[in-house]
């Protein structure tokens, strides 16, 4: 227990420490939100009968849970896999479950964090009621958090190379974000858009937020969403378990 | 008092290729162990899998009574280890990554003191970024020390130093002894292995071609080569009895009235007698 508080103390440093990273993975969504809700934050989303800025803080909430959980964690697993960070933690006493156990708390808090920055700029710039169904989204934030990070370092052991690990995350969460509605609403999709978007995690996680936060929904009213988030949660996991390695790969 | 370290037979493959062929040695403790050879010899196959990081395929490997293989985070207290790689988080500073690794530690060395061990002081507080190449490897040795493990591996830790820079790594390695530490030291530099070692085993493909004191090593019976030219053409005598050799020679020289162009006598260098140990044809 002091070890995983010690090592997680270390894991918050570093991440806000480290500029770049915080920034794409941390106020990236932030300053996306603000951008696109001065666009067409007033429009109105007829079939939602919702206003523009009301339906983007879902889909932002869910573009920051990709960026954080699923991006930043990637990319941040490969580079220390690759410059022998996590061999040398190895050759330590430090537990293998306190690292992964403070790297994945480390990363819900910074999570957290944007989902309370985005909820408030929601609230002061676009009008956005405050969410009163907080048990069901904090239930609904967790599950996408350690659902995307499974991914995430699922994600991790196909990617061979530090230098590819950024292009590699980028090329697989940035279409997904905008596939899944982070950005804008899917109703106008293609057909073939909406094919992929219905297999889509984020959509189902950005679904499920959006009737928490706006329709007052519960989380045990959305049994499908839930399922497909967990299911995939659960495919990362298993790759994880069974292909995770310590060592560069990369020789 | 047993053995810090016990190797029996060791094997390991990656694939086809086999790395180590059955290697044997043994390192008591407080010793410094030198593993020398040429890069593709074996040397970090062997220290990896002690190290607990690799699994043997064959042999029996003991390091400080436990099998690496098996061993907990109780035997990960007692042993320190400097891998070749040194890279560590860049936006931490040097004070923050000893205190970061004696927090992994029930009872690590103090932070400041192995800080100052490694001559590290002045840069303290800054960041790893911002460290030369050498005082990064000397970062990497505190980690390695702060633990205060009773066996220390170093994995080369003076590749692609300046001579100034090898000179103090070595003052620092030679200063663990009077630590009481146990060392089991890597290189492909003979002068480092004379210079640090208490004993040294040569590898060679997998396997140990010279086992001993560097003293006996480099001090084995060696042919002295004696020179010269004779119209035009070079001549080399190899010879154990040198003195002898030469006397004869000069005497027949004089007699004859001639004079022996470019006459010299040598020993061979230790390194090239590191490279006939290392380079024998493979049987």
């Amino acid at each position: 227990m002091r070890l995983l508080l010690h090592q997680l103390r270390n894991e918050q440093r570093l991440y806000w420490r480290s500029r770049e990273l915080a920034f794409f993975t941390f106020l990236f969504p932030v300053v996306i939100f603000v951008l696109l809700g001065s666009v067409y934050g007033n429009d109105k989303i007829s079939k939602e009968h919702l206003k523009g800025s009301h339906y983007l803080l879902a889909g932002m909430l869910g573009y920051g849970l990709a960026s954080t959980a699923f991006a930043g964690l990637a990319i941040v697993l490969v580079i220390r896999r690759e410059s022998a960070v996590m061999k040398r933690l190895r050759g330590t006493p430090l537990p293998a479950w306190a690292y992964i156990a403070a790297m994945l708390i480390s990363t819900i808090a910074v999570f957290a964090i944007e989902v309370v920055v985005l909820i408030v700029l929601a609230n002061v710039l676009f009008d956005v009621p405050f969410p009163t169904q907080i048990f069901s989204l904090v239930l609904a934030l967790t599950l996408g958090a350690c659902a995307f990070a499974a991914m995430g370092i699922g994600l991790t052991t196909v990617i061979r190379s530090a230098e590819g690990s950024s292009a590699v995350v980028n090329a697989i969460y940035l279409p997904l974000a905008f596939i899944a509605g982070s950005f804008w609403s899917p109703h106008a999709y293609p057909r073939f858009l909406e094919v992929i978007a219905n297999v889509l995690p984020l959509t189902y996680f950005i679904r499920m937020v959006r009737d928490i936060v706006l329709r007052d929904a519960q989380i045990w009213n959305e049994g499908t969403a839930v399922a497909v988030v967990a299911a995939w949660g659960a495919v990362g996991l298993l790759v994880a378990l069974r292909r995770f390695r310590w060592e560069p790969q990369d020789v | 008092m047993p053995a810090a370290v016990t190797v029996t037979d060791l094997r390991k493959s990656y694939g086809p290729l086999e790395a180590v062929r059955g290697v044997s040695f043994e390192i008591e403790q407080g010793e410094v162990f030198g593993l020398l050879g040429p890069n593709g010899a074996g040397k970090t196959t062997t220290v990896e899998v002690l190290e607990g990081y690799r699994k043997r395929d064959g042999g029996s490997v003991s390091v400080l009574g436990a099998d690496p293989q098996v061993a907990g985070a109780d035997w990960r207290e007692r042993i320190g280890i400097v891998l070749q790689s040194s890279a560590m988080y860049p936006n931490l500073t040097v004070l923050e990554h000893v205190a970061l690794f004696a927090g992994y530690f029930s009872q690590p060395r103090d932070v400041d003191e192995v800080i100052g061990l490694v001559g590290l002081v002045e840069k303290r507080d800054a960041r790893v970024k911002s460290l030369s190449g050498g005082q990064k490897r000397r970062l990497d040795l505190a980690l390695g020390l702060i633990g205060d493990p009773e066996i220390l591996f170093l994995d080369e830790p003076t590749t692609g130093f300046d001579p100034a820079a090898r000179r103090a790594a070595w003052d620092m390695i030679r200063s663990l002894r009077e630590l009481g530490k146990t060392v089991l030291l890597t290189t492909h530099y003979l002068d480092e292995a004379e210079q640090l070692s208490d004993r040294v085993a040569v590898l060679r493909a997998g396997r140990i071609v010279a086992i001993g004191k560097p003293t006996e090593l480099t001090g084995r019976k060696v042919a002295t080569e004696i020179r010269y030219r004779e119209n035009g053409r070079e001549v080399v005598v190899e010879t154990y009895e040198p003195t002898k050799a030469l006397h004869e020679l000069t005497a027949a020289a004089v007699a004859r009235g001639v004079e022996l162009d470019d006459l010299q006598v040598r020993k061979p260098t230790l390194e090239e007698i590191y490279l006939a140990l290392t380079e024998t044809a493979d049987e």
